[in-house]
């Protein structure tokens, strides 16, 4: 295989692997505030790229023709409608839920998630069929020796890395990200400090939704194309990668997102048999990972949630 | 003499009678009659909306009391008298074939979340693939009827064993964790199957395969017959045999229910820790259920296959594991009787209700997502469990 090949197909690894670890982030997030997963997170990733789309739809047809303006207004947009949704989802449906059995949660949000991805199929004019996204990024490409290096894939990648350091950052240094740690680490002894429980929970999943919209958005742009579907996998592809990295951890996150993506691009390319056999092999693995290591690899310090 | 009047008099309460059920069996198998029987879309909705609305009035009258009562005492009895309800909306749709395959249809639906039933409410294990191992079984009825000549009530059980097997190599990691994890495991295997089926040739790919009908001893399972001289649909053939199987597996499901090993697996479920310090074996329990459990899914899918005459991944969806989820919640985790029932609801209602048909899945998942948040232990709660049948709890 040539260079050329090889760093293109590492390209794609990457690319795939900066969505999931969106994806897994706030997979991890959510864990870490309230030790729930909210499985309806991958759909509303779905929902933030069709709030975006709609956006595009929207602009254009009063008139605003400025990539630039277009591709900030369908980030702003869908990212705030996410925000807001995660928010409305976290005070209706997941905090109600509190005392009962983590199981009641987990369906809850499946169930959630299923009402979105059918929501998005049925009323989002002929939403069962996947969906042209428009490209508003600059698609020239560099050429370095046989490597071809888009810019728009560059520029997402780095989108994303900043995102993530930015995400770092808030928690690592901000009073809010005390906070939010605070209350992963202990509910009650942070309420005693005078932390609004209610409020922080709303605010991760608000942080944590937005990430989804980002991810969605991100997806749109790189495939040039959405489908109502494309949440269900991506969720589960980011649960996982939550949980290969070990739930609770950003950093857990961002490997399991990473390796996910490795994994699938070795098997589409490195295995003897069909490449339609990608997702198979990468779910095996995932599988095989979780016999072996059944905290992730990053283990939790107090492991008593599994 | 005196001694004997001191002592209270230990109160021996009448059992339940006998009528109530009765009467609600007959009652429920009148409404189903009429339900399935209506074409008309207005009659339809008239007739599902006066079907909530007794229910709802006989619930705050206390009607139901009685009857649920006479359903926990004489059970048996009742069970009997279900059965011949079953007979009886077959017998008067004998030679409708449409009804009669939504009928079968009902019943290994309620076959494969009964076994869903054994992982899910009895001994807590997650399993969000049981539309997996119901096209497992499926599938397996349809290699073995078109390559082989395998009798056929073997290849149900074939279907069955292949299910359970291929369900135990997910037995590592279901074992080793909890939760949300082990609900990972399960969606990562439905997926994957999903992919796998689609992708692979030798089973059709995503076009899907054909399914030759049963026949058992050289009837033929597929051609109609008459009796005298009444022409009957050949779904009655699989009707028969999925009533058989359904009756199997409900005694199967109730025993185990009542037996230690049921007692076993609610211990496991309600708290591990307490029971593993009871000595026991928390693994091995959780092997029994898992395994028994996906036994009986896919032995209801490879008939299902033979019913259907067809075999496509799409049938065998994550979002169709999830209705069974759908089902087993909606009817009240743990309780059987709740199965049937919520089966019948959720696979009845859009066949005849064709509008909302397209809006199925969205439907159920609202249903479930507020069943969840107003009445968490579904329509019929599982009720405590009897030590003696027929006695007081």
């Amino acid at each position: 295989m040539d260079v050329g090949l090889l760093s293109q197909y590492i390209m794609n690894g990457l690319m795939l692997g900066m969505m999931y670890t969106l994806v897994a982030v706030g997979f991890t997030l959510f864990f870490g505030v309230l030790d729930i997963i909210k499985f309806s997170h991958g759909d509303v990733l779905t929902v933030g790229a069709f709030t975006g789309l709609a956006t595009y739809i929207g602009l254009r047809s009063v008139g605003v023709s400025s990539t630039p303006l277009l591709l900030l207004a369908v980030l702003v947009v869908a990212i705030l409608a996410m925000a807001a949704l995660g928010m409305l989802i976290a005070r209706y449906l997941v905090l109600p839920l509190r005392s009962a059995p983590a199981l009641n949660t987990l369906l809850i949000t499946l169930m959630l998630g299923t009402v979105l991805r059918e929501m998005v199929r049925l009323f989002y004019p002929q939403g069962a069929n996947p969906k042209p996204f428009p490209a508003l990024l600059p698609t020239d490409s560099i050429n370095l020796g046989q490597f071809n290096l888009r810019l728009d894939n560059a520029i997402m990648l780095a989108t994303g890395v900043a995102i993530i350091v930015g995400l770092r950052l808030l928690l690592n240094r901000t009073k809010l990200g005390l906070a939010i740690r605070a209350v992963a680490q202990d509910e009650e002894t942070a309420r005693t400090m005078g932390i609004n429980f209610t409020a922080i929970v709303l605010i991760t999943f608000a942080i944590g939704s937005a990430l989804a919209a980002i991810g969605g958005v991100m997806n749109g742009l790189y495939y040039n194309e959405i489908n109502f579907g494309m949440g269900l996998l991506l969720g589960v592809i980011g649960f996982s990668a939550a949980i290969i990295g070990g739930l609770g951890s950003i950093y857990g996150a961002i490997l399991g997102g990473f390796l996910f993506a490795a994994l699938q691009t070795i098997g589409a390319v490195a295995l003897p048999f069909a490449s339609a056999y990608k997702d198979v092999f990468a779910f095996t693995v995932v599988i095989a990972l979780m016999a072996w290591r059944p905290t992730g690899l990053i283990q939790e310090k107090i492991s008593e949630r599994v | 003499m005196s001694g004997s009047e001191r002592m209270p008099e230990v109160k021996q309460e009448p059992q339940a009678p006998l009528l109530p059920g009765v009467v609600a069996v007959a009652l429920s198998t009148a409404y189903l009659i009429a339900l399935l029987a209506v074409e008309k879309q207005p009659l339809v909705i008239g007739l599902l909306a006066f079907g909530i609305v007794a229910v709802l009035a006989a619930h705050y009258m206390d009607w139901l009391d009685p009857v649920s009562r006479s359903f926990a005492e004489r059970e048996g009895m009742l069970s009997a008298y279900a059965i011949l309800a079953a007979c009886v909306v077959a017998a008067f749709f004998h030679d409708n074939h449409f009804v009669l395959l939504l009928f079968v249809t009902v019943l290994l639906y309620a076959v494969a979340t009964l076994g869903l039933n054994i992982e899910f409410g009895y001994a807590g294990v997650l399993n969000f693939a049981g539309a997996s191992f119901f096209g497992i079984g499926a599938y397996t009825s349809a290699v073995l009827n078109t390559y082989t000549a395998v009798p056929h009530l073997l290849v149900l059980l074939i279907g069955g064993t292949l299910a359970a097997l291929i369900g135990s190599l997910l037995l590592l990691p279901v074992l080793r964790t909890r939760g949300h994890y082990a609900a990972l495991v399960t969606i990562a295997f439905a997926l994957l199957l999903k992919t796998f089926l689609e992708v692979n040739d030798v089973l059709g790919g995503p076009q899907g395969m054909q399914v030759k009908g049963m026949s058992i001893l050289g009837w033929s399972f597929n051609d109609n017959f008459e009796i005298g001289k009444i022409e009957m649909s050949f779904y009655l053939n699989y009707f028969v045999i999925s009533m058989l199987l359904l009756c199997g597996t409900f005694v199967l499901v109730r025993r185990l229910e009542r037996s230690w090993i049921g007692l076993n697996l609610d211990a496991i479920r309600l708290d591990e820790t307490a029971a593993s310090c009871f000595g026991l074996d928390i693994a091995r329990w959780k092997i029994t259920a898992f395994v028994l459990g996906n036994f009986v899914i896919g032995l209801a899918g490879a008939l299902f296959g033979m019913v259907g005459g067809f075999v496509a991944p799409n049938n065998y969806t994550f979002a169709d594991s999830l209705i069974m989820v759908s089902i087993l919640l909606l009817g009240g985790i743990g309780n059987p009787w709740g199965v049937v029932v919520a089966t019948f609801i959720v696979v009845v209602l859009p066949e005849k209700l064709q509008t909302i048909q397209e809006y199925r899945f969205l439907l159920y998942a609202l249903i479930v997502i507020v069943v969840l948040l107003f009445r968490p232990e579904g329509l019929l709660p599982r009720p405590v469990r009897r030590y003696f049948p027929g006695g007081r709890a």
